[in-house]
């Protein structure tokens, strides 16, 4: 092929393609602050921040919550009840991907390892996950359930996480709750939506509510590890979170005419690496890829 | 993108009207000719012809329909993206699509038609969207090369009609323009990046390219001698260059970043012609465009049922949002009173 010479400029500065961020999008709503995951992942880099074992522990117990989750609602994505929907959750799965790499980011300056080292090549025993975002989406009212009792757990969560004595973690806590707390507007305005709605919308509602109910109990539970750093100041209790919580749901399921699940509890384990039956195929889709090409760059 | 292949102007019924109504037609229309002579706008409540607004109509809803239907050979890769921040700029870019749909749906809306009616069209069969998203995504390189070439291609397409003479359309593709040039470059860093990495990864890039070069191509429609409504869209000032202009110009474009990524194009016959200053490239199959069209592409009913899936597994949601808002209302009547 030939190419008139005025126009066999080389190098990118020559294609004509745009520049700026490169995760910019119009449609995207992000109320947090500029903290990226790439900011955190060059302090890491730059030895600015190293956590020592136990923090990094508890970085993947709040990364792998909000991977998976990501993982769960990016699935919405062009299949959603109404295109608003498709942006909607698309924002919401953005945003806790963010979460979760800022927060690996972080965890792997304990051991040397990126993100994607944690993200792609640790088995399933190595997650941390909640049963809760491991669920699956199930209809609309099933994701509206899961979205409602999580956002309302991370919101209460990095609210009181901006107070750590782990600079990281309050940082990336700081922007996180700005964006948790939209999430919880949007699962709050869809449970009174559907909970009021028709007839069929009102079942399906009280149905998602009863299958994600069992899965409640596990993010409120203390180990060794969280009251240890919760005495440190570092981390917040689980089970300090509880009462804020009951109390904001319930304010809610009240307006909504709903009445809080009567379920059994299940006992959980995911962050000792104990998970649901579905986490096993969760990460065979997300890994396959990167395991192919073990040490590729992308 | 637009389907350039499906816009027929016709001629609207012939009405017996009274001597006002033909007086207020011929004032509409005076209008109307005024304003495309002076290269202005035509907003919702001015007066346009009816095959005017109706090639509008079935253009922008197409290029709505479109925005939709290419969310899904990119949504197939969310859950495996071999990267998080792949993962993240691509979920952002099939996001960004649907939201061009909402954008493009509510400019067809001041023509007249609800999105409703619209949705319903397309997944009953009987709206079009551009035939290149009947092609499968088959690898992860395939996210690069939609991005470099389906939406380079749509750019191309699309910046001439941030004039387009009817206001609504117009200002719809200065946003989405904004937004598919980050996808373009998005979609050129992936290949590049693969095609620095492994031998492997550079023939999945390649692979790429070769599948997705001629149909994107074709995204401009058919050669200018077998467009017949491009004339009449030309004269209303909604397109402003032929098929044939615009994808001279892109081919003109890839040739040159295709070095840059030290890739091939899958054609020998690219050439800059000295004489019509335009770029050229060897045939296209446009047998195979008419075939795709015509619903006999790869992933055509594939396409559309994801789409019906996707529509009537959430009516019982927009019912509830609508009983909802009722309510509410009913409720704040009743309290007001
Ligand atoms: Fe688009
Ligand atoms: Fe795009």
């Amino acid at each position: 092929m030939k190419a008139p010479a005025s126009t066999s400029g080389r190098g990118t500065g020559a294609t004509g393609l745009a520049g700026g961020d490169s995760n910019a999008s119009a449609t995207r709503i992000t109320p947090g602050n500029a903290l990226r995951p790439e900011d955190i992942a060059q302090e890491v880099r730059a030895g600015l921040a190293k956590p020592t074992e136990d923090v990094a522990e508890y970085a993947l117990y709040l990364a792998d919550d909000a991977l998976i989750l990501a993982q769960r609602l990016g699935h919405w994505i062009s299949r959603a009840p109404e295109l608003e929907e498709d942006v909607a959750l698309g924002n919401i799965a953005l945003d806790q991907l963010g979460h979760a790499r800022s927060f690996l980011s972080y965890a792997g300056g304990a051991w040397n390892q990126s993100e994607d080292d944690l993200a792609y090549f640790r088995r399933e025993p190595a997650f941390r996950s909640v049963h809760l975002v491991e669920q699956p989406n199930g209809d609309f009212a099933v994701t509206i359930a899961r979205q409602f009792l999580l956002s309302y757990y991370q919101f209460e969560l990095y609210r009181r996480l901006t107070a750590s004595t782990d600079a990281t973690l309050a940082a990336i806590a700081g922007k996180a709750v700005k964006e948790v707390d939209y999430h919880r507007d949007h699962s709050a305005q869809w449970v009174l939506r559907l909970a009021g709605g028709t007839d069929e919308s009102s079942r399906r509602m009280i149905h998602g509510l009863r299958l994600m109910w069992p899965y409640v109990d596990e993010l409120f539970q203390d180990d060794d590890l969280t009251i240890r750093l919760a005495e440190a100041g570092i981390a917040v209790a689980p089970s300090s979170l509880r009462p804020d919580f009951d109390r904001l749901t319930g304010d809610v399921l009240l307006q909504a005419r709903l009445e809080a699940p009567d379920v059994p509890a299940a006992p959980g384990g995911g962050r000792h690496g104990r998970h649901s039956e579905h986490l096993g195929y969760i990460l065979a889709e997300m890994q396959v890829l990167a395991r192919e090409f073990p040490g590729a760059s992308w | 993108m637009t389907t350039k292949d499906s816009a027929s102007t016709g001629a609207g019924p012939s009405l017996d009207v009274s001597d006002s109504e033909a007086a207020r037609q011929a004032e509409g229309q005076a209008y109307f000719d005024r304003i495309i002579g002076l290269d202005s706008r035509i907003e919702p409540r001015d007066w346009m012809p009816a095959a005017y607004r109706r090639t509008l109509l079935r253009q922008i809803s197409q290029h709505a329909h479109s925005e939709i239907i290419g969310m899904q050979p990119e949504a197939n890769w969310i859950s495996r993206a071999p990267s998080l921040k792949r993962k993240a700029i691509l979920m952002a870019k099939v996001q960004d699509e649907a939201g061009h749909g909402l954008y493009l749906y509510s400019a067809a809306e001041t023509l007249g038609q609800s999105r409703d009616r619209m949705m319903a069209d397309l997944i009953g069969g009987r709206a079009r969207y551009s035939s290149i998203f009947n092609y499968p995504a088959l690898t992860w390189a395939d996210m690069g090369a939609i991005g470099w070439l389906v939406d380079g291609a749509a750019i191309c397409n699309q910046v001439p009609l941030c004039r387009a003479s009817y206001g609504p359309y117009g200002r719809a593709m200065v946003r989405i323009c904004k937004e598919e040039s980050f996808h373009q470059r998005q979609g050129f860093e992936i290949l590049l990046e693969l095609s620095r990495g492994t031998p492997q990864q550079k023939q999945m890039a390649q692979d790429a390219v070769n599948r997705w070069y001629a149909p994107a191509l074709m995204m401009f429609g058919p050669p200018d001698d077998d467009s017949p409504n491009s004339r009449q869209s030309m004269a209303w000032n909604i397109k402003r260059f032929s098929n044939d202009e615009l994808r001279s110009r892109f081919v003109g474009m890839i040739v040159e970043q295709v070095e840059v990524l030290h890739l091939t194009l899958p054609d020998d016959s690219i050439r800059f012609n000295q004489d019509t200053g335009r770029w050229e490239h060897g045939p296209l199959d446009w047998n195979e465009f008419k075939e795709v069209l015509a619903g006999r592409g790869p992933c055509n009913a594939q396409r559309l049922e994801r789409r019906r899936e996707a529509h009537e597994s959430g009516a019982w949601v927009r019912e509830a949002a609508t009983a909802y808002a009722a309510k509410q209302v009913a409720q704040h009547k009743g309290n007001a009173a």
